[in-house]
């Protein structure tokens, strides 16, 4: 028997297959289809947590999304452990293990409850005004401590396991929920042909029609008819049909967030399958049908477990089999709970009494529970319940007053009435509107595209609300494009109907005193909390929201808002409109951040971009740095070397012979076309036009504002054509700054850009043994000094592949660049790296690289410059055409502040002590006496160990520091203070003599 | 995410393929050498920052790769219409109240 | 124009050294869709004014269309639309379609990228679901039929779509982003059953 209070024949469930599960270490049984919480109350289990503030002993309170109360933790393992899941939403599998949450040592005696005996020291506002001093104290003392003594679970510790998926999906129609009116709504849609996909939160489609009895379709029994239709539309090619997904955000242009539980059901899910799949759908046309969720009736300890909503309770003994009882109260302002005592009466359970506070309400369901001999009382209130880990009686008065009737009961059962559900609509930023006979705020003006329809439309009864949904269905699809429609509405033979309910405090809720009357369960927020927020000044919905934290659990109010809003307007004596409802934000039930991360984790969480020769480099046993997306050789350590030791080997021996390196990373765009020059002369500071074909020019490129933006070598390889290189990070934003230009500022031109950064891979050989390596493997280019200067480029054959061959240098050696296919780039590398050997050459990473061109006082943009810097203040005026007419950032140079007297400058700058390197970004002053704050005249921008000049070398912007050459300046570090002497930019081969050496 | 349409693909599409460009319809001048920084100024600092009808650059970075004008509402974040580069400020927009 | 350069460009007619093309051969199979690194092809990017277009268009052999999210292809070379001026031009018949416009004198731009790019094919039922994991537009057969071609998005990067037949799409990337792309899809894959 899975449980006690199972009922033979009642739910929908087989009993033939059992489930086992745990609850803090207890073993169960209940059955597959069950929820934890059914399967927990048919086993008697109503104590399942205890509250956020006063830890006091909670139950299950709905059978739904809005569950306040039953948080709990599911662990599949230590990984595998997710906390604050509702109970009421996890289905059973056989193997589940849960845990209650927020008790110590355990769920039925918590020491944490002493703050529910302390409960005036906690009122409203109680952390605003308690702890406001010492301030230092809120961060290291006051916060940890709260939140450790309140909150929700335990977030896990390691990495989670499981895998998550993701989707884009696009329809005519999308459906969200899925009980009669999406069923409805969904039918006509899918019938016209036109993309539909439907979704509900639950494992079964049918929405109330899963507890609502009474209700019957097209000749069946409401449930067996959705299920029918269900089926009937998961078998049409234009319908997706979603179960245990919940719409959980509403976005602009109809766009949709969807998570899909796909395996939290599973006992053993497949390796394969995902945990969660997040849906991104956009739809042409929405049909919102998200129902509706019951309110509570608010009075004196109406926590305690056992007490729980009348339609949960329906929902446990109609779909699972569960009496929620064997003795049950009923309180309510609304008819609908009289159905759950006619149905828990016709399943053998005592109803003790219904309590109605409505004075003298008449109809169908009032007569049949009359005449199944249940006592009916009313204008009489519930003013308190009894029991701590469980109800055990409900006092009953004359809602004015009067004497009291204690009435033994081990569940009571409320209703105050339903609330439409417009958390989606409000999301979509439509506006709601109150609507004062029935008391209830509706959409009222749309912002989009979509469409409410049934109970989240305020809409009542079956048959109304079949009849609108499938009228809205049909035109939400005919204006998504739909031609015809050919379907047939279903019909509604019998139904059941509810009158209204009320809002905000029942008479039980006392006055203000220490009862607590509960209208958040999850924040503890009581009647006396919303009051005394009011009195101390609160006036808008939005300020008693904040102060009391109403709603702004992670429940975010289902059951909370409407209660909480009517309390402030009474108490404020205004009208409800007037108070305003706070604004639905997503997600409408909280989301894990694996559905949202999804795919983009591990190797999917950004590109990691790698050379042609990244594998051989690899095999070398190279140390890799990021730069940016790509990994790059940083070096190349040979056994027992660190990396000190590495970079000033290969340093040396380029300089010494050659060395190789790959530079396949540097951003490479192809100019082409007949007005080639004329657009480089735009985008370039230097002149281009008489830059001969088969020559290479260093370029710098500068925005609008006259700093440097980029910079790189460029080959004219034909009058029409330059290949342009770019730096590693700069190559996308270049492409994009040169494309904006061409596209919107010159569109005259006629020249285009393609990237080729990947087409080619670069292998930089550098050293005065470079020819001689190159050279053997070259077919058709005149490798003479005379046929090929520094800073030309060839086009012509290595290894028997096309290669564009550079001859320019980022080291002051001799040198060159020689781009292959990406496919050869790797072989041809091999094959030079074969002749190197045959010279001592070594491969070289990037450090190597930054410190021989520093050596050589080549500047690396973005690393010397920082955005602020113009060619001027990089020493680079020799490379601005100065009988341009225009330019980028020709006029942005010349503004007042860039021509002043003073501007940092690019220098060089030695130590006094050669054998002491400078930190980069370390500040430079001239006197080191001064008082602190210091002023700081400049900043290191490159420091490196030289073992080729022997000595620390250093680049540093320094206000007006060509003036200063010579000059003993100061670097203040926390060990002390370091003296340079500012020097010119290059530290070795000044004359330039090597380039051709 | 919102859809954008790109004039040049004539549909709409995802905004994750586009990059927005700053503000549209700001000249650069042919003899911008020769601005005086008061003009400088006005063309490359001063942006109009309007709350309503905004003129944009975008561009269909991941799509056409063209930039293209859009009209859109700082308000309501809505897109009211798109053109292609070059073409002048639309003098009616769609749906919009003068 | 652009004549030297694009004769120099053209594949050797003997290297001598190997061609090693990015997650060559890869491939991966799940219950409706498999997931295969294509063959080298031989790729240019064309740029060129409608003016320029006939003669292209005759040159290559293959009408290059002028309609956007569209593509056309004969004789084993496939012209995609990328922008108004802009076609993928991919030829997996071993001709080169660089040297075809290097005889043509009309105003335009070709560039070589046939190392640029990497194509991975994506088959089966499951083929339109496995790339919206990441892909953000619309893959229904009304929408992107057969013969649709576009640049967009997968995940966090860039990639070229062309629907080859109704269950089949060639996805085009760059060459270090294959690695991220190959992943990307194999795992899309293995959600891609529903």
């Amino acid at each position: 028997m899975s449980g006690a209070f199972r009922i033979p024949g009642a739910g929908r469930f087989s009993q033939a297959k059992t489930a086992r599960f745990s609850f803090d270490g207890q073993s169960y049984a209940g059955i597959e289809g069950d929820t934890l919480a059914s399967a927990l109350l048919a086993n008697g289990v109503h104590l399942v947590g205890r509250s956020f503030k006063y830890h006091r002993p909670r139950g299950i309170l709905s059978a739904g999304a809005e569950e306040p109360n039953a948080l709990v933790e599911i662990k599949r393992d230590a990984a595998r452990k997710t906390p604050n899941v509702r109970a009421t939403v996890q289905e059973l599998y056989d193997g589940l293990d849960a845990q209650s949450q927020n008790r110590w040592p355990s769920l039925s005696f918590d020491v944490g409850a002493v703050n529910d005996i302390a409960s005036p020291l906690f009122s409203a506002g109680f952390y605003y005004k308690t702890f406001m001093w010492p301030k230092a104290a809120w961060k290291s003392l006051y916060e940890p401590k709260i939140r450790a003594a309140a909150g929700l679970g335990v977030s896990p510790d390691q990495p989670d396991s499981d895998h998550y998926s993701s989707r884009y999906a696009h329809c005519d129609v999308l459906v969200l929920g899925g009980g009669a009116a999406g069923i409805a709504a969904a039918l006509a849609a899918a019938e016209t042909g036109v993309r539909v996909i439907l979704a509900d939160e639950q494992a079964e489609f049918g929405g109330s029609l899963r507890f609502e009895t009474g209700a019957k379709i097209d000749g069946q029994d409401g449930f067996a008819w959705a299920q029918a239709a269900i089926a009937r539309l998961s078998a049409m090619d234009n319908v997706r049909v979603l179960s245990r997904t919940t719409a959980f955000g509403y976005y602009a242009q109809n766009f949709v967030g969807l998570v899909e539980r796909v395996s939290d059901h599973l006992s053993a899910p497949g390796h394969d399958l995902a945990r969660e799949r997040l849906w991104q759908v956009r739809a042409k046309r929405v049909v919102l049908a998200s129902g509706a969720i019951e309110r509570h009736m608010v009075f004196a300890d109406n926590d305690r477990p056992g007490i729980m909503l009348a339609g949960a309770a329906r929902t446990y003994l109609n779909h699972y089999g569960v009496a929620v009882g064997k003795n049950v109260g009923i309180y309510t302002a609304n008819d609908s709970a009289y159905a759950a005592a006619i149905d828990l009466k016709k399943a053998g359970v005592n109803v003790a009494a219904i309590v109605d506070l409505r004075d003298n309400p008449t109809g169908p369901v009032i007569d049949e529970a009359r005449a199944l001999g249940i006592e009916v009382n009313f204008g009489r209130a519930v003013i308190r319940a009894g029991g701590k880990l469980r109800v055990s009686s409900m006092t009953v008065q004359p809602k004015n007053g009067g004497g009291e009737r204690t009435i033994p009961v081990d569940a009571i059962l409320m209703s105050a009435g339903w609330t439409p559900s417009v958390h989606l609509f409000s999301q979509s930023r439509g506006k709601v509107a109150f609507n004062d006979e029935t008391k209830r705020f509706v959409p009222g003006t749309y912002a989009q595209d979509c469409v409410s329809v049934g109970a989240c439309n305020g809409t009542d009864g079956l048959s109304a609300t079949v009849d609108e949904a499938y009228a809205a269905g049909a035109k939400a699809a005919k204006d998504a494009g739909a031609k015809t429609a050919k379907g047939t509405k279903p019909k509604v033979d019998a139904s059941e109907s509810w009158s209204r309910g009320m809002l905000g405090a029942a008479p039980g809720a006392g006055p203000d005193t220490t009862v607590k009357a509960f209208v958040d369960f999850q924040n503890d927020v009581t009647a006396k909390d919303i009051r005394q927020a009011v009195h101390e000044g609160m006036r808008s919905i939005e300020h008693v929201k904040r102060f009391t934290t109403n709603g702004m659990a992670t429940d975010q109010g289902k059951t909370s808002n409407m209660h909480g809003l009517a309390i402030a307007a009474e108490t404020l004596g205004k009208p409800i409109p007037e108070v305003g409802l706070t604004t639905f934000r997503a997600p409408y039930t909280p989301v894990t951040f694996g559905a949202i991360v999804s795919h983009a984790r591990g190797p999917l969480f950004d590109p990691t971009r790698k050379t042609a020769i990244h594998p051989w480099a690899e095999a070398q046993g190279a140390v890799f740095e990021d730069v940016g997306q790509w990994k790059r050789a940083w070096y190349f350590p040979n056994a027992g070397e660190d990396m000190h030791a590495a970079v000033d080997r290969e340093c040396v021996a380029v300089r010494k012979t050659a060395g190789l390196f790959d530079a396949s990373t540097l951003g490479k765009i192809e100019v082409v076309g007949p007005d080639a020059a004329k657009f480089m002369e735009l985008l370039y500071t230097n002149p281009w036009e008489k830059l001969e074909p088969g020559r290479c020019r260093y370029g710098i490129m500068l925005r609008e504002d006259g700093f440097i933006y980029d910079d790189g070598v460029v080959g004219r390889l034909a009058p029409d054509r330059f290949h342009v290189t770019t730096t590693t990070g700069g190559a996308p934003r270049v492409m994009n700054h040169m494309e904006d230009y061409l596209q919107t500022e010159f569109p005259h031109l006629n020249v285009w850009l393609t990237s080729i950064t990947e087409q080619w891979a670069v292998i930089a050989v550098q050293g005065p043994k470079s020819r001689d390596i190159i050279a053997p493997l070259v077919e058709g280019i005149d490798m003479s000094d005379e046929a090929l200067p520094h800073m030309s480029v060839r086009e012509g054959k290595i290894c028997g592949v096309p290669t564009r061959l550079f001859r320019m240098s980022f080291t002051g050696e001799r040198g060159f660049e020689v781009n292959v296919p990406a496919d050869y780039g790797q072989a041809v590398w091999e094959a030079l790296w074969a002749e190197g050997q045959k010279h001592g050459a070594a491969a070289y990473g990037t450090e190597a690289m930054h410190v021989l061109r520093a050596e050589k006082g080549y500047i690396i943009v973005g690393q010397d410059t920082d955005g602020t810097v113009t060619p001027n203040d990089a020493g680079l005026d020799w490379a601005v055409g100065k009988k341009k007419a225009d330019f980028v950032g020709i006029r942005g140079m010349a503004r007042p502040d860039l021509v002043a007297k003073g501007r940092k400058q690019l220098v060089g700058l030695k130590t006094k002590d050669p054998k002491v390197v400078l930190e980069e970004g370390a500040q430079i002053v001239e006197d080191p006496k001064q008082p602190i704050p210091m002023k700081m005249i400049g900043h290191v921008t490159s420091s490196y160990w030289s073992e080729n000049c022997g000595r620390s070398i250093a680049l540093a912007l320094v206000a007006g520091g060509r003036d200063r050459m010579g000059d003993t300046l100061y670097v203040p570090m926390p060990n002390g203070v370091i003296e340079v002497e500012v020097a010119g930019m290059v530290f070795f081969d000044e004359t330039g003599g090597r380039l051709n050496g | 995410m919102l859809l954008i349409r790109c004039p040049y693909c004539e549909e709409e599409r995802p905004e994750l393929e586009f990059r927005n460009a700053g503000e549209a319809h700001i000249a650069r001048s042919a003899n911008i050498a020769g601005e005086t920084d008061d003009d400088f100024e006005k063309f490359f600092f001063i942006r109009s920052n309007p709350k309503g009808i905004i003129y944009e650059r975008w561009r269909h970075m991941h799509g056409c790769a063209r930039f293209f004008n859009a009209v859109r509402d700082t308000v309501t974040d809505k897109f009211v219409m798109t053109y292609k580069a070059g073409e002048p400020k639309p003098s009616k927009l769609p749906g919009v109240a003068k | 124009m652009a004549k030297a350069a694009a004769r120099k460009t053209a594949p050797a007619a003997s290297p001598s050294v190997e061609r090693r093309p990015a997650l060559a051969g890869r491939s991966t199979s799940a219950t409706s869709v498999k997931v295969e690194v294509l063959p080298p092809a031989e790729r240019m990017s064309l740029r060129a004014p409608e003016a320029s277009v006939a003669a292209l268009s005759k040159a290559l052999g293959v009408t290059l269309p002028n309609k956007p999210k569209t593509s056309a292809s004969k004789g084993g070379r496939t012209a995609l639309w990328l922008g108004p001026d802009e076609w993928l031009v991919i030829d997996e018949a071993g001709s080169d379609p660089l040297a075809d416009c290097a005889k043509v004198s009309v105003l335009h731009s070709a560039v070589g990228i046939s190392h640029r790019n990497i194509a991975i094919a994506v088959t089966g039922a499951g083929a339109a679901a496995t790339i919206n994991a990441g892909c953000p537009q619309d893959l229904s057969l009304d929408v992107f039929p057969v013969g649709a071609a576009s640049r967009t998005i997968l995940g966090k990067t860039e990639i070229v779509l062309l629907r080859t037949a109704a269950d089949t799409f060639r996805v085009e990337c760059w060459r270090s982003f294959s690695d991220y792309v190959f992943t990307f899809l194999s795992e899309g894959s293995r959600d891609a059953a529903v």
